[in-house]
């Protein structure tokens, strides 16, 4: 697989990567990434668990102008989509869109896990991050 | 109503914008002595200090300049709730019986643009900085638009919340953006992070505001017109909120710090949000405006509309808002901001508040900050 923002966030599932969490034992509280403490129950039950790869769009926004560091994406800047993503049984986790129309996002939409590039590394190789796709009407 | 424990005897303000050449701590110097002289003390008179300044300095360092009198002065460093922390620790002195009289400040002079902000200071990888996810400015669009949705409110009173902002701006002597903008233009600035144009944020400043308080049963050995902080608390977020900088929310949602601060701060005025004359909330950007209008009780999800549009929360109406033109005409100095709030709420409660002068002669007032990681700090001020 093609080098990742931090490895430490992605574990390979049979569908394909997906985000890696953790699960509290004691009380089902769900993270992202990975903690060794439940922020719920306060226990330190915690284990790894592979997130949902779909899921449906809880808020987004699409940033309007280049970030300033630590971010490392291009220089030439184009606006891209931000949202909340509400997996179900687990958590909301945050992430880049694909999408960076306004219009055609909505609050309910189903969305689905993609890895992309978001920069090139000193090799000229691409650094891949996570992002979520909208994934049509089922 | 409680019996109050602290009194603000006298207020002093450093303008709040860009003021090229002057340090922060010159500002915060500046607002103690006007604080110092409109309570008709001098520094040698203060029994302790707390400031706060984010990135101006250490506020303890003042002595230098104000006077090497061997006071306690403790720096108070607390994010956004920074002014309403050193204001509470005072209150806790008093009331512990530390000390009579003395100094709280607030001060900070940051850099242009958007604050950029280091994950790990917030325990979380560099990957979330790297990919572009850790901006406030993104937070506030996020945030804005679910609730929107949720309460079904249209974008229209974004433009409108900041459209007030300006006007009570312009009225105000002392605030950076001095220029009225309408809700036209304001829609269609360029866009920030949508739904939220350039013009609904407020921009990181300068500025600084100073008191000196007292305990609240000397306070007429001092003043004729001492305003009491009847009500004060500090809250952090609980699992569920949904707070700046999360890569990840709880399915179960929980209320906001601003819930837990504001029933606080009210439960130990014995006041309710109905009580309230005259009332500064957050609003680093429209949506806080709207949202936070809500959470500390001043009215119901939803309503807000309706009260924004009828003209509710301008000068004149049932319920006034930000009437120094809040964050978004003052800009937002991090260690000053809460205690400009303070500041405006302590002018109006004196009816020494001119152009921005609220009708009807005010009782009570009621501010509100909130911030990074998920903090609110509110008071209760009576006269």
């Amino acid at each position: 697989m093609p080098r990742t923002v931090d490895d430490s966030l992605f574990t390979e599932t049979p569908d394909g990567t997906a985000l890696l969490g953790s699960r509290c034992d004691d009380c089902g509280a769900h993270t992202f990434p990975r903690q060794g403490g439940c922020p719920r129950c306060t226990g330190t039950a915690m284990a790894d668990v592979a997130l949902a790869r779909e899921g449906t769009l809880w808020s987004f926004t699409v940033q309007g102008f280049r970030p300033k560091t630590p971010y490392r994406g291009p220089e030439e800047f184009a606006p891209y989509g931000v949202g909340y993503v509400e997996l179900p049984g687990q958590l909301i986790v945050e992430a880049r869109l694909t999408e960076h129309d306004p219009d055609r996002l909505e609050i309910g939409m189903p969305v689905r896990l993609e890895m992309i590039p978001f920069r090139v590394d000193e090799a000229g190789e691409p650094v891949l991050t996570f992002a979520f796709a909208p994934a049509g009407r089922s | 109503m409680n019996a109050p424990a602290l009194a603000i005897i006298g207020i002093g303000i450093h303008p709040f914008g860009r003021t090229e050449g002057v340090s922060g701590r010159a500002q915060a110097v500046h607002a103690v002595r006007a604080a110092l002289a409109d309570a008709g003390l001098g520094f040698g008179d203060m029994q302790f200090g707390f400031g706060g300044s984010w990135s101006a300095g250490d506020p303890d360092t003042l002595v230098s300049e104000l006077g090497l009198t061997s006071l306690p002065f403790m720096n108070v460093a607390n994010g956004c709730a920074t002014g309403g922390s050193a204001l509470i620790s005072a209150d806790a002195a008093i009331r512990a019986g530390l000390h009579d009289v003395g100094l709280v400040v607030g001060f900070d002079k940051h850099p242009r643009g958007a604050f950029n902000t280091d994950p790990a200071s917030h325990g979380i990888g560099d990957w979330y900085g790297e990919t572009g996810l850790m901006l406030t400015t993104q937070f506030f669009g996020l945030k804005i638009q679910r609730y929107l949705h949720v309460h079904g409110i249209g974008t229209d009173v974004l433009a409108a919340i900041a459209e007030k902002a300006f006007r009570n701006g312009a009225l105000n002597p002392n605030a950076w953006r001095r220029k009225e903008i309408s809700a036209e233009e304001i829609a269609s600035a360029p866009m920030i992070s949508h739904p939220l144009t350039q013009y609904m944020y407020c921009s990181p400043g300068e500025g600084a505001v100073a008191f000196v308080v007292c305990r609240a049963d000397r306070a007429p050995d001092y003043t004729d017109n001492p305003v009491y902080l009847s009500g004060a608390a500090l809250r952090s977020r609980r699992y569920g909120s949904f707070e700046v900088f999360s890569p990840w929310l709880a399915l179960d949602a929980a209320q906001s710090p601003t819930v837990d601060a504001a029933a606080a701060a009210f439960a130990q005025a014995g006041l309710t949000p109905a009580d309230v004359d005259v009332a500064q909330v957050q609003d680093t950007e429209s949506g806080a405006e709207l949202m936070h209008m809500a959470e500390t009780g001043l009215c119901e999800h939803g309503a807000q509309e309706e009260l924004i549009a009828s003209g509710g929360t301008a000068l004149d109406g049932r319920l006034p808002i930000n009437t120094d033109g809040g964050c978004i005409a003052n800009g937002e100095p991090i260690g000053a901001s809460g205690l400009r709030q303070v500041y405006e709420t302590a002018l109006q409660l004196r009816g020494e508040a001119g152009d921005h002068q609220v009708p009807g002669g005010p009782r009570v007032g009621f501010t509100h900050v909130y911030g990074a990681p998920g903090i609110s700090a509110c008071t209760v001020l009576t006269r």
